[in-house]
């Protein structure tokens, strides 16, 4: 009789030794859904805002080109006009339909007829570059765009 | 000497803290990313021109540089245009028992806007120096004008909204024979409503 009553009055501690497990079951949980940015943005891009959305849904099917003025550090040497972003590095108007072709020649053969080219561009930018850009896809033949927003209530 | 012997267990206790640092490592630098957008496609390169569509089966919308939209060369802001260009799309101006009567319209039937939904379309032109915020805003409230409207027609036929089918359609959970069928409803509406807008050349730049 003693015995019992005395191991009721000591609590054991609770064990916290499946806690690590949890949440190593979360770190493996966000490393796998998230992405990491690859991408360092050297430009400004502060998408528009828009209602009417479509989701792009996979990844490996999309081409992302970047348009806006060069950001603070890059603004000293690049000044403030718009400019393109393929791929980690600044680029001309001309480089646009060889580096499209280049990363479509890398896609899947089944997929290819697929591909959408994001267009993330800044919302100060002016319609004259992006219009220049469809020009440039246009004679590469991919045709299609998407004007990649924010959702929201436009303006 | 006894000390040594008993072998202590190894503090397992920082392990959780170590794990939850790298978990708030990865949030803070991970981002789920789903981009949205509004979808076009261009016209290919080598086209044969267009027939000619009818001066009142065109909806000319323009931005100048200024960001200002006119729309039929009437300024107009940009929340009616929604509303404009639905009355445009819906008009219905053929009359009942004609050849191409739209049947399914509720316009006010005018003659100066459009015969026939499937006859009509938009034509957005803008100027190289208009901010790409605004002409995004103009291509939204535009795809917004489409989008009411085969809602409309896809309530009245399938009782569900023709946004929902083509989220459901791409997003593909469902098995062969519903996905055949909801393309089969999708084409009927946008058969109804076909998005015509045209984007040629923009204005060039005015020296």
């Amino acid at each position: 009789m003693k015995s019992i009553r005395n191991y009721k009055k000591t609590q054991p501690a609770i064990s916290t030794a499946a806690l690590p497990d949890i949440v190593f079951i979360l770190l493996f949980f966000f490393m796998t859904v998230t992405t990491i940015k690859s991408e360092t943005l050297l430009v400004d891009n502060n998408l528009p805002q828009a209602n009417q959305v479509k989701k792009l849904e996979k990844k490996d099917r999309v081409i992302e080109i970047y348009v806006g003025r060069p950001n603070q550090d890059l603004a000293k040497v690049l000044g403030s006009e718009p400019r393109i972003q393929l791929n980690n590095k600044i680029a001309h108007m001309n480089e646009v339909g060889p580096y499209v072709l280049q990363e479509l020649a890398q896609k899947p053969d089944a997929i290819r007829n697929l591909v959408t080219v994001s267009l993330k561009v800044d919302k100060n930018v002016n319609v004259g570059v992006v219009s220049d850009i469809k020009e440039e896809l246009r004679k590469v033949n991919l045709l299609k765009v998407n004007y990649t927003v924010f959702q929201g209530n436009s303006q | 000497m006894n000390r040594n012997r008993e072998n202590p267990e190894v503090n397992a206790g920082s392990m959780a803290d170590i794990a939850f640092l790298l978990l708030i490592f990865f949030l803070v630098t991970a981002t789920i990313q789903t981009d949205v957008g509004l979808d076009r496609k261009l016209p290919p390169k080598e086209t044969i021109p267009p027939p000619p569509v009818n001066e009142r089966n065109i909806f000319r919308v323009s931005l100048n540089k200024n960001d200002e939209l006119f729309v039929e060369d009437g300024i107009m802001e940009l929340k009616d245009l929604k509303m404009a260009a639905m009355a445009f799309l819906d008009n219905g101006g053929i009359p009942k028992g004609n050849e191409n009567h739209c049947g399914y319209c509720k316009g006010a039937g005018s003659p100066d806007a459009s015969d026939n939904p499937i006859k009509a379309v938009i034509s957005f032109n803008s100027n190289r120096e208009a901010s790409y915020g605004m002409y995004v805003s103009v291509q939204d409230a535009l795809t917004a004008a489409y989008n009411e409207l085969r809602n409309r027609e896809s309530q009245r036929y399938y009782g569900k909204n023709y946004v929902d089918m083509e989220e459901l359609y791409y997003s593909g959970e469902m098995s062969d024979g519903e996905k055949m069928d909801l393309q089969r409803e999708i084409e009927t509406i946008r058969e109804m409503f076909p998005m015509k807008l045209s984007e040629a050349e923009t204005i060039s730049k005015l020296n």
